[in-house]
């Protein structure tokens, strides 16, 4: 949210060379999750839903590393699972949210007009709906589910890449090799699918890495209130849920740990994309 | 514009204030619009949707055809249900056979302080964290940066959950959950929800604050002003902070619409019996026109802020362009 305001500051270009090993920590970071949720079910010591009521709420131990929640599961097994769907979600977001989003931004920087002022008008009546808000709408429509409410906030989300793309189209289109292709007779789609949106797509990217994070905490937020993944979904959100009786009984771990899950991920995507985002910034200058 | 140029008073503000006041109408229409005809996005038809899971008995039928007329055509529903809401008539809950603008009335106490108490401590916070990583720079700017980072990373229901277990439970200084009754005994319940909610804006508006001063720390005009000797902080209270104060405003609409939404995960955590509580029962048992009068409620608010600092912008920063309207966020 706040990238696009980094100020060119003498402080700042200190703190950018002096964070390069935060930014490697946070790459390594979101490799590892990526790389745990994609190897989950090889990788889990036990099975994330397997229940063991005479061990709840237990420590630590050999043979539990993480300890249990409060219905004897593996919270290690769980958190590596849950890793899955709280990616997955968010990942939907960004991919269907930035290709819509650059669909719009295009045709409303390209044609301009009309159909501008209509998808401009259209993206600011989804700005007024809180992303959260959105996805609760469509929940209590359909039902529990990840589908809608990834849609829904696919739809939130859209405005932050639409208006993005919008302002780089408008000044990329003004430099002089959009020119040079027309008059040699390419079209528009050719231009803008070749030429525009390559050059615009780091800039895109990098927002769409910060939205990673933010959709991330919604959906998370959803499946905390029961309401998105389905109940026995291995899920960081919903394991936040499931600790806060642990932590009432005085076991805060099972809990603690898919928060610091969370916190940890988001963190590294924001600063991931911040950097990227930063470095484009940079090289265009 | 053109047509109404002529009707329009001549001073800038006003017909800016009249744009902004219309085009605030025409998207809350929109949004209307979109919270209304929602439900005929459900599957299966309007009626068997409102009342699912509920006995589809002549009476219940007969009181949700009371409420949304579905045998008329939509666009009449559409504008009956408005002019109800407009005359503050949210219709009927499904769930709690009651008015639904009297369970809002009867919650919305302990909302409206929860999010007051927020909005003060992001205000607070935010603004002054910003001011100082800005202005002193060096390893306080660092902590600063590190500790907003995360702050900005942390849902408020993690924020919640956390703070619930240290202070509530473990040095049970606050209670664990409920709202109290009584002024003190409700400030008291709703702390450690308040900060919850407010961390994750204290986040955001620091790193905007801080990013907005820094950005005019940088300009001539400051070291002008400086260059003429005026003292460090006054050049930072009225070149600096004054300068910023523009682009900080701009976040508004979006810390109250962000606190509106959140009470829903907060107030679930702490069992704070709000609105945003409210909001995630209806959702749970389909209980619609709650759902549509709270979404309604939320979108409201955030246009209704965002107007306000879009009249304030001008007063703040004179060389905002009137013309040019939409300001940024």
């Amino acid at each position: 949210m706040s990238t696009a305001a980094l100020p060119r500051r003498r402080v700042l270009a200190r703190i950018r060379t002096s964070r390069a090993p935060l930014n490697l920590l946070c790459l390594a970071f979101v490799a590892l999750v990526v790389a745990l949720a994609v190897l989950a079910p090889w990788l889990v010591p036990h099975d994330p839903n397997a229940v063991d009521l005479g061990n709840a709420l237990g420590g630590p131990s050999a043979d539990h590393l993480l300890g249990v929640d409060a219905s004897g599961r593996d919270t290690l097994s769980r958190l590596i699972t849950g890793a899955r769907t709280s990616l997955l979600g968010p990942l939907g977001v960004v991919v269907f949210s930035t290709l819509a989003g650059v669909a719009v931004g295009v045709v409303s920087a390209w044609r301009g007009g009309w159909l501008d002022s209509v998808l401009s008008r259209g993206t600011e009546l989804i700005f007024a709906f809180p992303g959260m808000l959105l996805a609760i709408l469509v929940v209590s429509l359909y039902g529990e589910g990840l589908t809608a409410p990834v849609l829904a906030l696919a739809v939130a989300y859209l405005p932050y890449v639409s208006r993005l793309t919008r302002s780089l189209v408008l000044a990329e289109r003004e430099r002089p090799y959009v020119a040079a292709y027309q008059v040699q007779g390419h079209s528009a789609w050719q231009i803008c699918l070749r030429h525009v949106v390559p050059a615009i797509a780091p800039v895109v990217l990098a927002q769409s890495t910060i939205n990673f994070g933010y959709a991330l905490i919604d959906l998370a937020g959803l499946s905390f209130l029961g309401l998105g993944v389905p109940a026995l979904t291995p899920d960081w959100g919903r394991m936040v849920f499931d600790g806060e009786s642990a932590i009432q009984s005085g076991y805060p771990l099972s809990a603690i740990l898919p928060c610091a899950a969370i916190v940890l991920t988001v963190v590294a995507f924001n600063v991931v994309g911040e950097r990227w985002a930063d470095q484009v910034a940079r090289r265009d200058r | 514009m053109s047509p109404l140029r002529s009707t329009l008073p001549r001073s800038g503000l006003l017909r800016f204030a009249v744009r902004r006041l219309v085009e605030m109408a025409a998207t809350l229409f929109g949004a209307s619009f979109l919270i209304f005809g929602a439900m005929y996005l459900a599957p299966g038809n309007p009626a068997s949707f409102l009342l699912s899971g509920r006995s589809a008995s002549p009476a219940a039928l007969k009181a949700i055809n009371d409420q949304y007329h579905l045998n008329d055509p939509f666009a009449v529903q559409y504008l009956r249900w408005l002019g109800q809401v407009l005359h503050g008539d949210f219709g009927r809950s499904i769930e709690y056979r009651t008015s639904v603008s009297s369970l809002l009335a009867a919650r919305l106490p302990s909302t409206l302080l929860l999010v007051a108490m927020a909005l003060v401590l992001v205000l607070a916070f935010g603004l002054a964290l910003g001011w100082i990583g800005a202005v002193r720079g060096g390893a306080t700017d660092s902590a600063i940066l590190v500790s907003t980072t995360f702050a900005v990373a942390t849902p408020s229901f993690v924020a919640a959950v956390l703070l619930q277990g240290l202070f509530a439970v473990k040095l049970g200084w606050f209670p664990t959950n409920g709202t109290g009754s009584g002024p003190v005994s409700m400030l008291w319940h709703l702390t450690l929800p308040a900060v919850a909610l407010a961390l994750y804006l204290i986040g955001m508006l620091a790193r905007v604050t801080r990013a907005a001063m820094l950005d005019v720390l940088g300009q001539e005009h400051v070291t002008v002003a400086r260059s003429r000797g005026l003292a460090e902080r006054r050049v930072i209270q009225r070149h600096v902070f004054r300068n910023a104060l523009g682009t900080v405003l701009t976040t508004g609409g979006l810390i109250v619409s962000t606190l509106l939404i959140c009470t829903v995960l907060v107030e679930s955590a702490f069992s704070v019996g709000g609105i945003g509580q409210l909001l995630e029962l209806s959702t749970t048992t389909k209980d619609f026109p709650v759902v549509q009068a709270i979404s309604l409620i939320i979108v409201g608010l955030f246009m209704a802020v965002n107007l306000v600092v879009d009249l304030l912008h001008p007063l703040v920063d004179p060389r905002i362009a009137l013309g040019s309207g939409r300001s940024a966020g």
